[in-house]
């Protein structure tokens, strides 16, 4: 039952036997009943989308990736948010190879990993080969119930260098937020100020697998939810990294979680290769700390000459 | 080098005595010997042809005796086993699994005149978190060490084999990680699991399951005992299965079971005696594992007939589990939809 099943939407006999039903209907006009009608063709996809999932038969990769799930049904809903409320503009999207492995490093905000969302789509639905951006999650993710089910569906995996370097060297894109919570819980007063890169585990993967990277910049989404306190009882007792207080959250309830309507850019830097530094790159600790300041830096760079070139947080 | 006397231990189970079957039909072996605390069922004895039984417990040291007088060159050690006799079979099985072991490795090292020893292990030693890597090759460990049950029996095992390993350096050791089996003969818990009419998981989880079909697993017991392949292996089918996949491809149904209640639901599906669930396995249908078998083609040469995905629906037909909604059922209301949806245009 490989495939979706044809089926005629112009069926003669049905046809027939449907105006012989309704004698009385009047016929329509000629050229719509030549093409399909949108909702139908969407009825139909749908349906066929149902059926896969009733009888188990898509893919799913060794990470867990299923694809048929991530573009039917986790990726539409971030559509609106990424067009309307958002506008994201991509800026740089040349610079992402079409093919093979390539690790983006992005600078981390929002409170929520928002921006993790809006870079994966941005690339899925704006770059030339429409690639799906693997990232790399904290373990907090994938304990919890539900949300990490979905994220490895998703295409995320525990960000680890045996993960990475398996992603990579098999050719996938694979997406890394090295300031991990501290980036995106910071307080709003230290808004687009990188913080420490982790240990720098992600360019010894991509110096061992001979990728490049690419520096990506993310501006917009420090302002979403801007969180000018930390409840550190109530994350403790939650066993959150933090809990955010924005300016309408806790205080509006259910309201407050929609976030601010900023206006994003997403900027993709020039690659920086890694197979130029030979064999045992990865095991000299001053390239890879070199190496992770120098994308620190463009990226940081990056943003600030974009916040120069804003006018307004909200109409860009 | 072909061996002239195989001895398989577990030969009243599925692996073990089908190995002994296939040893059996093979002309090059002059002698095949079973051995078991039980006789096997009569079918599998009559497959078993000309193999000998020999009622045997490996935990006594008569096994010693076993393997000298008959000169035994080869052992595959295939009882390792997830499988407890009975509810209460737990203590018993971790004595099969571990004494057992200790006994018969102790035998191996006395006489000189073994050259072999392929053990059955599990992928199971790598354990099961949340904080594993997605893929485990043969050089990573545990994150927590397993704590009980058969997963901990196996890493047990497996440090006796290496100490056997280290003391008797002129024996070919072979250790075969096998992630689960499936198919259409075998019985583990993992078949009687899928064959619950409803199928019990934990809420909000969706591991990843990693399959081989019985028969690759027998051929790579096989190929191991015919041939000098040393060493530490993955064994397992290609591709993974999501456990909620797997579910609806026997056309099952899925009860998601909230994780506080995962040891009561456990707990009552062991007293009903359908399925028998150790902590250990119920962190792998929370996590899921799987292995990277770039080693088992690569240096064993050996590449799995089955994928996963074909291993396991080999097991739904060879089963013959019916879905609980057929597929006419479907096929007739997506009709009857796009029917409808055709007069509204």
């Amino acid at each position: 039952m490989a495939g979706a099943r044809v089926i005629p939407l112009h069926d003669p006999e049905r046809d027939a036997a449907r105006r012989s039903r309704h004698v009385e209907v009047v016929p329509e006009p000629e050229q719509q009943q030549s093409a399909t009608p949108d909702w139908e063709r969407r009825l139909t996809d749908l349906l066929s989308f149902a059926r896969r999932r009733i009888a188990g038969d898509y893919q799913v990769d060794e990470f867990g990736f299923d694809r048929d799930l991530t573009e039917n049904v986790l990726m539409p809903p971030l559509k609106p948010l990424y067009e309307k409320w958002f506008r994201v503009e991509t800026i740089g999207m040349n610079n992402i190879p079409p093919a093979g492995g390539a690790l983006i490093v992005a600078n981390h905000s929002g409170t929520v990993p928002l921006d993790a969302l809006m870079t994966s789509f941005g690339i899925a639905s704006e770059h030339p080969a429409h690639r799906h951006m693997r990232m790399l999650g904290a373990d907090l993710v994938f304990r919890t119930p539900v949300l990490g089910a979905l994220a490895r569906k998703s295409g995320q995996t525990l960000a680890c260098n045996p993960d990475a370097e398996r992603l990579m060297s098999s050719g996938e894109l694979v997406g890394v937020w090295p300031e991990g919570f501290k980036g995106i819980g910071k307080p709003y007063k230290d808004r687009y100020k990188l913080q420490r890169f982790g240990r720098g585990g992600f360019v010894s993967a991509a110096l061992k697998t001979g990728a490049p990277i690419i520096p990506c910049s993310i501006v917009g989404a420090e302002e979403i939810y801007p969180m000018i306190g930390d409840i550190k009882a109530l994350a403790r007792l939650l066993g959150f990294p933090y809990f955010p207080v924005t300016p309408f959250f806790p205080l509006l309830g259910p309201l407050g979680a929609i976030p601010l309507p900023s206006k994003w850019y997403i900027e993709f830097g020039e690659p920086i290769r890694t197979d130029v530094f030979g064999e045992n790159a990865a095991d000299d600790p001053m390239l890879v700390f070199n190496l992770t300041d120098q994308v620190r830096e463009t990226i940081q760079q990056t943003l600030y000459r974009l916040l120069t070139q804003r006018r307004n947080v909200f109409l860009g | 080098m072909t061996p002239k006397v195989v001895l398989v231990t577990g030969v009243s189970r599925f692996l073990g005595g089908h190995l002994a079957a296939r040893f059996a039909a093979n002309p090059d072996i002059e002698r095949v010997l079973g051995v078991d605390t039980e006789p096997p069922p009569r079918d599998l004895l009559r497959r078993m042809g000309r193999a000998e039984f020999v009622r045997a417990d490996i935990r006594n040291p008569l096994i010693s005796k076993v393997i000298s007088t008959a000169n035994v060159d080869t052992v595959v050690h295939a009882s390792v086993t997830a499988s407890p006799a009975g509810p209460t079979g737990r203590t018993v099985m971790k004595e099969m699994n571990v004494i057992g072991t200790m006994q018969l490795l102790a035998a191996c090292q006395k006489s000189p005149k073994v050259q072999k020893l392929v053990v059955k292990s599990t992928s199971a030693v790598y354990g099961s978190s949340s904080r594993d890597p997605a893929v485990f090759t043969e050089d990573m460990g545990p994150k927590d060490l397993p704590s009980s049950g058969y997963a901990k029996d196996a890493v047990e095992v497996e440090g006796y084999v290496r100490g056997f390993g280290r003391r008797r350096p002129d024996v070919n050791v072979t250790t075969l990680r096998f992630t689960n089996f499936i198919g259409p003969r075998i019985d583990t818990v993992l078949t009687r699991y899928f064959a619950l009419p409803v199928v019990p998981t934990v809420m909000g989880y969706d591991a990843r399951v990693q399959l081989l079909h019985s028969e690759d697993a027998l051929a790579v017991l096989e190929r191991a005992t015919l041939h000098d392949l040393p060493g530490v292996f993955n064994v397992g089918g290609d591709g993974v299965l999501l456990l909620s996949q797997a579910i609806r491809r026997a056309g099952r149904l899925n009860l998601p079971v909230p994780s506080g209640a995962v040891p009561t639901v456990g707990g009552f599906f062991r007293s009903a005696r359908l399925v028998d669930f150790s902590p250990d396995q119920m962190r792998f249908l929370n996590w899921g594992r799987v292995v990277d078998t770039t080693l088992l083609k690569k240096e064993f040469g050996f590449t799995p007939r089955w994928t996963t995905q074909q291993a396991f629906d080999d097991y739904v037909s060879g089963r013959g589990l019916k879905p609980l909604i057929d597929q006419e059922t479907i096929d007739a209301a997506e009709r009857g939809i796009l029917d409808a949806a055709a007069r509204f245009r």
